[in-house]
């Protein structure tokens, strides 16, 4: 089962910035592109851990703060010749709200980060 | 699918490792891979043990291959497992423990044994090889404080770790049975020269010295040797280094046909179709091999003949050449070195510079020769001999090298002497011939391609001309046909830096997507290596007009803070000068438990870093440290850093200048703004100079009558003494100066270029026509950087939060009604 959530107005997304998700297993960021493409990906890069939030975004990439290693938006794979992947999220925008899909349950109702079980 | 075939390795040494790298290159799937290996270490690189004896390398520094690369293949590794016999009929091999392993196919890489003297007590404690990292750790095991050791064995070996004991604190001697040292390698004349650097490093050296006993000290252990001239020598450790003999003992064991080493055919097959040999362990046509070369070559050729690869070549037994691993003594030694019949010696001598070069030639060609002091031309000299190439037309020159002995001298190309295993990237340990076998595998043709797949110079980029040169020479002539013209920003553009800036001073102030319109970029929004430097660019050409691109900067430089492996920040407010009081010490101590800091450092440039600070307390923190009267020190940025000072004349006897008041009212005046690399300054009181002002980029150093002022020094990477620039007789004459500098730099170097480099390219003499000659200009300079300076406290600038939303803010997420 999966469940859509929101994550506020898509304005409060900087373009060629990111914005972090923190759920209780994993750390999602939320990247904006320069012509307004939205991809969420898990926010360790494969290398060595880095937070890819904090990378420079260009083209449909980003580039790991910590060591420079690139991860594509669209699919999480490294770029070429580097090799490994990170997980993506569903992410799209309606009424002006970014929505994310996580397969997990809200908690409660006023559930704001408190869903579990990513 | 078709089960793979078991491959089985008896040896997990160097020669094994590379035969295994090379089959995985041809056939990464074919195989399902067992390694046994007798020693309990991750395989290393035996050759490198001199090096970690000598302390110049770790344990781990010398590993063949990480963990992650044996997982990668799937290999399975058995280390400090003994295979004790071998069936050949069912094909099992079985270890100690009786427990088997079936093989199809099966690789001895036995290697050797040292051989240890049959003397009367050789088996007291202190008494080892040199041959494992095991023996390394006993040689060090306990204190060296005035411990004695003697080295026997004055060949390549034996002089390796003579020297590494000696820098590890022995008192070293070192005994030799011959006249000359390393005899196999050396004619008296370069041995004496050896003899008389290994003295000089305080080793003494007994040499037509036969040792017949080792001395007991009463209590199990080693005291000393006697010699054969009735001369003792105490030792608390006695190292063995005579000579190896290759470890055929499972191979005679198992009815191999072996002589002195395991008889191997031109492609390393033994007398059993299902069994190969290599390595020190394999003899080929009469001959056994010690050296590093002809051992990796067998690698080759067995990966190639067992893939049945159309490239598979046969073993010829690489002429040796040796070289010693001794840092500050350069040695090489090829071929018939002592000449023969008919042999002719070209010698060239300098005692005094420390040179002695010797080829040995016949009929024309070279066929051996010594190098000692200079073996910058081994490599070359070597593939003249491989080649027997005729030298007669280059012969009154042969002995000056490549560059007097060849036309279109200077475009020889120095990488070619490199040894393969040379390592070129300290900061990602990849050595010569693997930038070489990546540039031919996978086709290269750019600097970029060879740093994406090797990660050579693609860290702190001081190897990049040696890369370059690589490739160049691996490519021989096409490199230079290929290589463009200018070397462009990125590949967004086909503009040099220096080009685009000439353009952005014809243009009208624009913003960073209009200038990449402008300048035809080729992509949208550009990458990661010309934004920041476009950024910086537009900043310094329209100080007034342009408005900072923060998403085209590193996230330091956004977030005003210092990102750290794990993804915290560190935060460093700024102590002009070095000069702090209790106020601010207090203010800092308090951030720091109000904020649970875990980490507080001093700096090397005399501040205090605040690290692992989580980013969303960032501003908090800032605040705080605002409230105290603090500003950002921009520990982070590429812009003015520190300027350190000694205390000077307010309380040093030496003291003839206030260097504190100098280098408080130096950071003043400099801090708040953007340079193309970061900027480091110093002042010191005196010519003592503790404020190390001679390796910063701007250095000031009083003298009795002023101060002179030092620029283009560097302490990093590539440590550069700074070149003086001018004696200025006043405080002001000193900030006019050093801030004419820093405009210079800021308007005319490249972005991501210290000062150091800058200089080297530009020159010295131009820095001083602009600043010291050109009074006129110097002003200019000086009013230009005053325009520039915006010092306004990032931290405290409410753009960082108002132009990115949320920066230090978590998102949340809130349940969203939708049919899915």
């Amino acid at each position: 089962m999966v469940y859509w959530f929101s994550l506020g107005s898509l304005d409060h997304f900087p373009r060629q910035g990111a914005r972090v998700l923190s759920l209780p297993e994993v750390k999602v960021a939320v990247f904006r592109t320069h012509d307004d493409g939205l991809f969420a990906l898990e926010d360790r890069c494969p290398h060595r851990g880095g937070p890819l939030s904090e990378g420079m975004i260009h083209g449909m990439r980003v580039h790991c703060p910590l060591h420079g290693q690139a991860v594509a938006l669209d699919t999480g794979t490294m770029v070429y010749p580097d090799e490994g992947c990170v997980r993506t999220f569903p992410v799209k925008v309606v009424d002006g709200n970014v929505l994310i899909e996580l397969p997990t349950a809200p908690v409660s109702s006023q559930a704001t980060t408190a869903v579990s079980a990513v | 699918m078709a089960k793979k075939e078991k491959l089985v390795l008896i040896g997990n040494g160097p020669a094994n490792i590379k035969a295994l790298e090379h089959l995985l290159a041809l056939a990464p799937d074919r195989y399902d891979i067992r390694i046994f290996g007798a020693e309990q270490h991750a395989p290393y690189d035996r050759v490198q043990l001199s090096a970690v004896l000598a302390a110049e390398k770790t344990k781990e520094a010398i590993r063949l291959q990480e963990p992650a690369w044996f997982d990668q293949h799937k290999i399975t590794m058995h280390l400090g497992t003994r295979i004790a016999d071998v069936d050949r009929v069912r094909r099992l091999v079985f270890d100690e423990n009786q427990r088997s392993y079936a093989y199809d196919r099966l690789l001895l890489g036995c290697g050797s044994n040292p051989i240890m003297l049959d003397l009367p007590g050789k088996d007291l404690g202190g008494v080892l090889p040199f041959r494992t990292l095991t023996d390394i750790e006993r040689m060090l095991a306990s204190p060296v404080a005035g411990r004695k050791a003697v080295v026997i064995g004055g060949g390549l070996l034996g002089l390796e770790a003579a020297h590494g004991l000696e820098i590890q604190g022995f008192d070293v001697t070192l005994v030799h049975l011959c006249e000359t040292l390393m005899e196999m390698q050396l004619d008296p004349v370069a041995g004496a020269m050896l003899r008389g650097a290994m003295e000089s490093r305080k080793i003494k050296v007994l040499t037509q010295a036969s040792t017949t006993e080792v001395l007991h000290d009463g209590q199990g252990r080693v005291a000393g040797i006697r010699l054969k001239d009735g001369r003792q020598v105490p030792a608390d450790l006695v190292v063995m280094s005579v000579g190896i003999r290759p470890n055929i003992e499972l191979a005679q064991k198992i009815g191999l046909a072996c002589k002195r080493g395991i008889l191997v055919d031109d492609y390393m097959g033994t007398s059993d179709p299902h069994i190969d040999a290599l390595g020190e362990c394999a003899e080929h046509r009469g001959k056994t091999f010690g050296l590093v070369a002809p051992l990796f070559e067998m690698g080759k050729v067995w990966a190639g003949a067992i893939t049945q690869h159309p490239d598979a070549k046969p073993f010829e037994g690489t002429t040796t050449a040796t070289r010693l691993k001794v840092s500050g003594i350069d040695l090489f030694s090829m071929g018939r070195f002592n000449g023969g019949p008919e042999c002719e010696e070209l010698v060239l001598r300098d005692s005094s510079l420390g040179i002695y070069k010797k080829l040995v030639l016949k009929k024309n060609t070279i066929v051996g020769g010594i190098l000692y002091g200079d073996v910058f031309d081994a490599a070359w000299y070597r593939q003249l001999m491989l080649e027997k190439r005729d030298i007669g037309p280059i012969r009154d020159a042969l002995l000056f090298g490549p560059s007097f002995a060849q036309e279109g001298a200077d475009t020889v190309n120095p990488m070619a002497a490199m040894p393969a295993e040379m390592e070129v990237c300290g900061c990602n340990g990849v050595c010569k011939g693997s930038i070489e076998k990546t540039i031919l595998e996978k086709g290269l043709t750019s600097l970029d391609e060879v740093r994406a797949h090797t990660k050579a110079s693609a860290s702190c980029g001081s190897c990049t001309p040696q890369v370059s040169q690589i490739l160049e020479w691996v490519l021989g002539e096409d490199a230079a046909t290929k290589a463009p013209a200018v070397e462009t920003l990125c590949g967004c553009t086909s503009l040099s830096q220096d080009a685009i800036r000439q353009r952005l001073t014809e243009l009208e102030p624009m913003g960073m997507s209009e200038a990449m319109a402008a300048l035809g970029w080729n992509t949208l929004d550009g990458c990661k290596k010309c934004r920041p430097a476009l950024n910086y660019f537009l900043l310094c050409a329209f100080p007034d007009a342009y408005r900072d691109d923060i998403r085209s900067r590193f996230v330091n430089e956004r977030v005003h803070a210092n990102i750290q492996k794990d993804g915290t920040f560190s935060v460093v407010p700024r102590i002009f000068g070095g000069m702090t009081n209790p106020d601010q010490l207090r203010a800092i101590a308090d951030v720091a438990d109000k904020f649970s800091i875990p980490t507080v450092k001093i700096t090397g440039g005399q501040r205090i870093d605040l690290l692992g600070v989580a980013k969303q307390d960032l501003p908090a923190v800032w605040a705080d440290l605002n409230a105290a009267g603090m500003v950002s020190g921009h520990a982070y940025g590429k812009a003015v850093r520190t300027v350190k000072t000694c205390v000077g004349s307010e309380w040093c006897r030496f003291g003839v200048q206030d260097s504190t008041g100098m280098g408080v009212a130096l950071e003043h005046q400099t801090w708040g703004s953007w340079t193309p690399h970061k900027v480091k300054l110093a002042v010191s009181g005196c010519p003592r100079n503790c404020a190390e002002a001679t390796i910063k980029d701007i250095g000031v150093v009083a003298v009795d009558s002023g101060w002179e002022i030092y620029v283009g020094g560097n302490g990093g990477m590539k440590v550069r003494v700074a070149d003086f620039l001018v004696k200025a007789a006043t405080p002001e004459a000193v900030m006019e100066t050093c801030c004419a500098f820093l405009q210079l730099y800021r308007e005319e170097a490249r972005y991501l270029e210290r000062t150091a480099p800058w200089i080297e390219r530009v020159g010295m003499p131009y820095v001083t026509e602009r600043i010291v000659s050109d009074a006129a200009g110097r002003a200019a300079l000086f009013q230009r950087f005053r325009e520039t300076l915006d010092q306004t406290d990032p931290w405290s600038k409410q753009g960082v939060t108002a132009e990115a939303p949320g920066e230090f803010r978590p998102v949340e997420a809130t349940p969203y009604p939708m049919n899915v």
